[in-house]
């Protein structure tokens, strides 16, 4: 078992070894069944799909992955761990990804607890279950991409509140970067490709598509060139703020 | 051994470690002193490898800090200031944790973990919660750690802290046994722990060493090195007694005893046959009469108390400069 693993191992238990897993997950499944279920018309569309139940999994992240993420930098640093941590013959970049993968199984472990929901579609009709299968992998990409900003704004900080608000604000703006409202605000004289671009970066763009069932290694490239760049920038935070 | 050459580290404006080289050989135990402030704590933390230094270098047994810190992190024990652990853990889940980054696998693992156990007396709060533990109990959790692997150098800051005096004995204990062919540098406010356990003592003030030697040495550089301390059953002048009697100077009376005085000596030098002899001559009253070894103490305020002065008065002219 490589450092990472061991990091992973210690970080996994100790959501466990706290209440803070067990909320988190009864949480997110009382949140998911009244979003599908209650708001999303569940059954009164009358469609065999999951799209009521992933169509709301930006904005259920939006404010339970920030709440995962906001410890795994900035309690190290309040309790002085850090310099355990740092001191002991690890790299870095080993400790980041450890931790990272923690967050992330956890938010995996939520999300695959979520199954009655499938059962229960292929119970009423015959739903496409290739689709649901991208929309869940998806889904878990994106909770991904939402705990690498919280990583980072964990590691700006040593007061985890202050990290959860910036993180909520930060995925917030990635959330709504492709929807059509922000694009319309945009000046006419603005060129294209900026928009492009801007849009590009947007969750909504990349998710849509991938909970529809389209699989495009574009958008699973997103997400993981995105992940990347926030645990480097995690890692360079780190470096430079440990000290204070 | 240890190696640091003209290791400097500054935090914006502030200088917090300033040119300082020194090097520490296998089986020294080095007592890292100095007032609040002064640099020692990050100098332990750029020696192991936690900070890098802004200027200057750290080996540790030939592997440079920053270019390999791999390898000499693996060299290294570590109890950081305030010896802080994952509070969420169980003692012994934590010092498994520490086994396995240490890459202890198996029985190994088992026996290591026991062993670290067994040298701090933790095994009775071995289940329980690091959260729940008591400062004592905390501090010997770090200094298991620190100690797990056998370290070659073992770097401890203020491992005593917050301890009783039975368990500060034992933990003193631990690091002379430990010694004989290893690195120890610790860090302390306690000047009689220097005395107990180290073999040199640095002292550093505003990240300048200002004294450097064996505890003895250090001693011996105090004003109270060959002072002669006497204390009288009833009043009596002994200056007259003393006047003109050469390498004897300054004679103190004891702030709250007031039979008690003391008796300097000039240059050094041994004057308690002297004074010894001039006291049967003209049978002193005493009832307490001794030669002092010096004061670490004495010496650890002289030299960092002028440190201190210069810069009262370097604040002093930027004031009027400012006027």
């Amino acid at each position: 078992m490589g450092s990472i693993g061991i990091i992973f191992k210690r970080e996994l238990m100790g959501y466990f070894a706290t209440p803070l897993a067990y909320i988190f997950i009864v949480i997110f499944l009382i949140a998911n069944g009244i979003f599908t279920f209650e708001l999303g018309g569940f059954f009164l569309r009358g469609q065999a799909d999951l799209l009521p139940f992933f169509g709301f999994h930006p904005w259920l992240y939006l404010f339970m992955v920030p709440a995962i993420a906001m410890s795994l930098w900035a309690d190290e640093r309040k309790t002085g761990t850090i310099e355990l941590l740092m001191t002991l013959p690890i790299k870095l970049s080993d400790a980041v990804i450890g931790k990272f993968l923690a967050a992330w199984v956890l938010t995996g472990i939520a999300l695959a607890l979520t199954f009655p929901v499938w059962i229960t579609v292929n119970y009423l009709g015959d739903p496409d279950n290739g689709v649901i299968f991208a929309a869940y992998i998806g889904s878990w990409l994106m909770a991904g991409g939402f705990l690498s900003i919280g990583s980072c704004m964990s590691a700006c900080t040593k007061n985890s509140v202050i990290a959860f608000i910036l993180t909520v604000s930060i995925c917030f703006i990635f959330v709504i970067m492709g929807s059509p409202i922000l694009l319309n605000a945009f000046p006419d004289w603005l060129p294209q490709f900026l928009v492009d671009a801007f849009s590009a970066m947007g969750f909504l763009t990349h998710f849509d598509s991938i909970s529809k069932g389209v699989l495009d290694i574009r958008d699973m490239l997103f997400f993981t060139v995105f992940i990347g760049a926030w645990l480097t920038a995690s890692a360079i935070v780190i470096e430079i703020k440990k000290a204070n | 051994m240890i190696e640091i050459q003209n290791l400097s580290k500054r935090f914006d404006q502030f200088t917090a470690v300033d040119n300082l080289s020194f090097t520490v050989k296998e089986g020294e135990v080095l007592g890292f002193l100095g007032p609040n402030g002064a640099g020692k704590s990050t100098t332990m933390k750029v020696i192991t490898g936690f900070l890098a230094p802004s200027e200057g270098k750290v080996t540790i047994d030939g592997f440079d800090i920053t270019k390999n810190p791999i390898q000499a992190k693996s060299l290294i024990g570590y109890l950081p200031e305030g010896a802080p652990s994952y509070g969420d853990m169980t003692t012994l889940e934590f010092l498994k944790f520490i086994a396995d980054v240490r890459g202890f696998r198996g029985a190994e693992a088992i026996t290591k973990v026991q062993k670290a156990l067994d040298e701090v007396a933790l095994n009775s709060v071995a289940h329980q919660t690091i959260d729940t533990l008591s400062k004592g109990f905390k501090r010997r959790v770090g200094i298991a750690q620190a100690i797990m692997h056998d370290p070659k150098v073992l770097i401890l800051d203020e491992p005593t802290d917050g301890l009783d005096p039975n368990q500060k004995h034992h933990v003193r204990e631990l690091i002379k046994n430990l010694a004989r062919d290893k690195i120890v540098v610790i860090s302390t406010h306690i000047l009689e722990e220097v005395s107990a356990v180290c073999t040199r003592a640095v002292i550093i003030a505003d990240g300048k060493i200002v004294a450097d030697g064996t505890p003895a040495e250090l001693e011996a550089k105090s004003r109270y090195h060959q002072a002669v301390s006497v204390r009288f059953t009833e009043h009596y002048d002994l200056g007259a007694d003393l006047t003109g009697i050469p390498g004897v100077g300054e004679i103190e009376k004891d702030g709250e005893d007031e039979l008690r005085f003391t008796i300097f000596a000039e240059n050094a030098e041994s004057i308690f046959s002297k004074v010894s002899e001039i006291a049967q001559k003209n049978s002193w009253p005493v009832d307490e009469f001794h030669v002092n070894r010096g004061q670490l103490e004495d010496l650890f305020r002289t030299v960092t108390q002028v440190t201190q002065v210069t810069q009262v008065t370097q604040v002093g002219q930027v004031e009027n400069n400012n006027g």
